[in-house]
């Protein structure tokens, strides 16, 4: 069967709390943490960026598939913050890890899922037969205006996945993807941050497509709720994800372990993908889990995971997410995060 | 590195940490065409990213490209195979930076060519 071979994700060592934005803006920080349920999110470094986010979550993902690199034939990558508007993400990370050159690459974007998106083309390579292995990746150095409520939870990180269909540590059941045309989120070309339409993205564009696509893709696999033994689904906040989940019959205890939106905030193209993470660090042998992404404009994809023997062999292979979001953390002040995040107009 | 033509040329050493191996034992990250004793003749080896440091200094006052980030530290490390190479050292704080401290190599941004210009990617250390 067709399924994942290797997985890792990666976040920064730096963040920022919640408290020290209140601060600068003059809000109450329980208010906002208690509305959003994060209490601090993760920054890239000075000399980080969405691409070097993904080549190591993407070395972490080969340590634990042990897979010759040349054998990846095809490579995505899943951003709203590629480094460069014209030269791909793809073939820096491929030249990076020693992947090709007899490799496809793209970098795709879609708002939150284009992480999923790059799995699921990855997936279907795979699936169609048309190479051995495919590596899908989904990272981001989310964007968020001053100010803006979005600044409290756009972050940094992201996860890799390798597909294939040897030594598979999770299967792929099934997978659905449910799309429209909605006017929720958007940024213009040169545009430094994004624009929303504040509760708009709410009920008719996350919860109308998470909840569409998790719906069908229970429904196309004859499961339910209790079939799973986690799900998680978009984090733009802690809410959202919890209430959606609710919503479908999941338990709090189900979606626990995927909810690294406390700590981590919001990293866009890597948000689901990196809560998924956290469960393939935990998932046991014949266990099932729910992957439910989301990206404004919008649209939703839907995997249905079942592991293997094979997934204890190599959860310990490379870092855990929970474990690098809880240790060696190192707290920026507001000042330094504005210089890290390039909130500042420097001389060129 | 100061041009996409010489970014592009250095790829294999940056990036991929391609070094050679000499007759001699001599190994060299990047390449060059001939070992301090005059040996010619060698293998290509990548290496594992894991070494020491022989040395290190604080930069308190870096080139222009780089005053945004100061201070920072620099070391000489000696990776596992025998290679010395001068890194910048990111993501670690300046107490565990010592003579003999293990460390890791990452794939990082070195620097960017303005707001236009190439973005220079390459190895920098972190002490583990």
């Amino acid at each position: 069967m067709v399924g994942i071979v290797g997985y890792g994700s990666y976040v920064p060592r730096y963040s920022i709390k919640i408290s020290t934005i209140t601060d600068q803006w003059g809000e109450n920080a329980s208010t906002v943490e208690n509305g959003l349920l994060l209490t601090e999110k993760t920054v890239p470094g000075r000399d980080e960026d969405s691409l070097t986010i993904a080549v190591q979550a993407a070395k972490y993902a080969l340590q634990r598939a042990q897979i010759d690199p040349q054998k990846i034939g095809a490579v995505y990558i899943g951003s709203e913050s590629h480094p460069y508007v014209v030269k791909p993400s793809g073939t820096i990370l491929a030249d990076a890890l020693g992947i090709g050159p007899d490799v496809h690459t793209a970098d795709f974007e879609f708002a939150c899922k284009a992480g999923s998106e790059a799995m699921f083309v990855a997936y279907s390579h795979v699936k169609s037969g048309n190479m051995e292995y495919a590596l899908g990746i989904g990272a981001d150095t989310s964007q968020g205006a001053p100010g803006d409520a979005l600044e409290y939870a756009a972050s940094a990180g992201g996860s890799a996945f390798i597909f294939g269909t040897e030594n598979v540590i999770a299967d792929v059941i099934e997978t659905h993807s449910y799309a429209t045309d909605t006017a929720d989120f958007w940024r213009r070309e040169a545009e430094k941050y994004p624009r929303h339409g504040g509760r708009f993205t709410g009920d008719p564009a996350y919860f109308k497509h998470v909840l569409n696509s998790a719906s069908i893709v229970m429904e196309k696999a004859k499961m339910k709720a209790s079939d799973f033994a986690h799900a998680v689904f978009h984090m733009p906040n802690g809410r959202f994800p919890r209430k959606a989940g609710k919503t479908l019959g999941f338990t709090s205890e189900q979606m626990q372990q995927g909810l690294v939106v406390s700590l981590m905030g919001n990293t866009y193209s890597g948000s689901s993908i990196t809560g998924f993470s956290a469960i393939l660090d935990i998932l046991k042998p014949g266990e099932r889990a729910l992957l439910v992404s989301f990206g404004s404009g919008a649209g939703s994809d839907s995997f249905i995971f079942e592991a293997t023997d094979k997934i204890v062999d190599v959860q310990n292979k490379a870092p855990q997410i929970w474990d690098q979001l809880k240790s060696s953390r190192i707290y920026l002040t507001y000042g330094q995060y504005v210089a890290y995040r390039k909130k500042i107009q420097f001389n060129n | 590195m100061a041009n996409s033509q010489r970014y592009t040329r250095e790829i294999p050493h940056r990036f991929r940490l391609e070094a050679q191996k000499f007759e001699d034992g001599f190994v060299s990250l990047p390449n060059r065409y001939i070992s301090p004793s005059g040996c010619k003749n060698f293998e290509k080896i990548t290496l594992s990213g894991k070494g020491k440091i022989l040395s290190y200094t604080i930069i308190s006052t870096p080139s222009d490209q780089f005053k945004l980030i100061k201070p920072f530290p620099v070391a000489i490390i000696e990776t596992e195979e025998g290679a010395r190479l001068t890194a910048m050292i990111t993501d670690t704080p300046f107490e565990k930076v010592k003579i003999g401290a293990n460390v890791e190599l990452v794939f990082r941004k070195i620097m960017e060519e303005g707001h236009s210009g190439i973005i220079n990617y390459g190895y920098k250390a972190i002490v583990i």
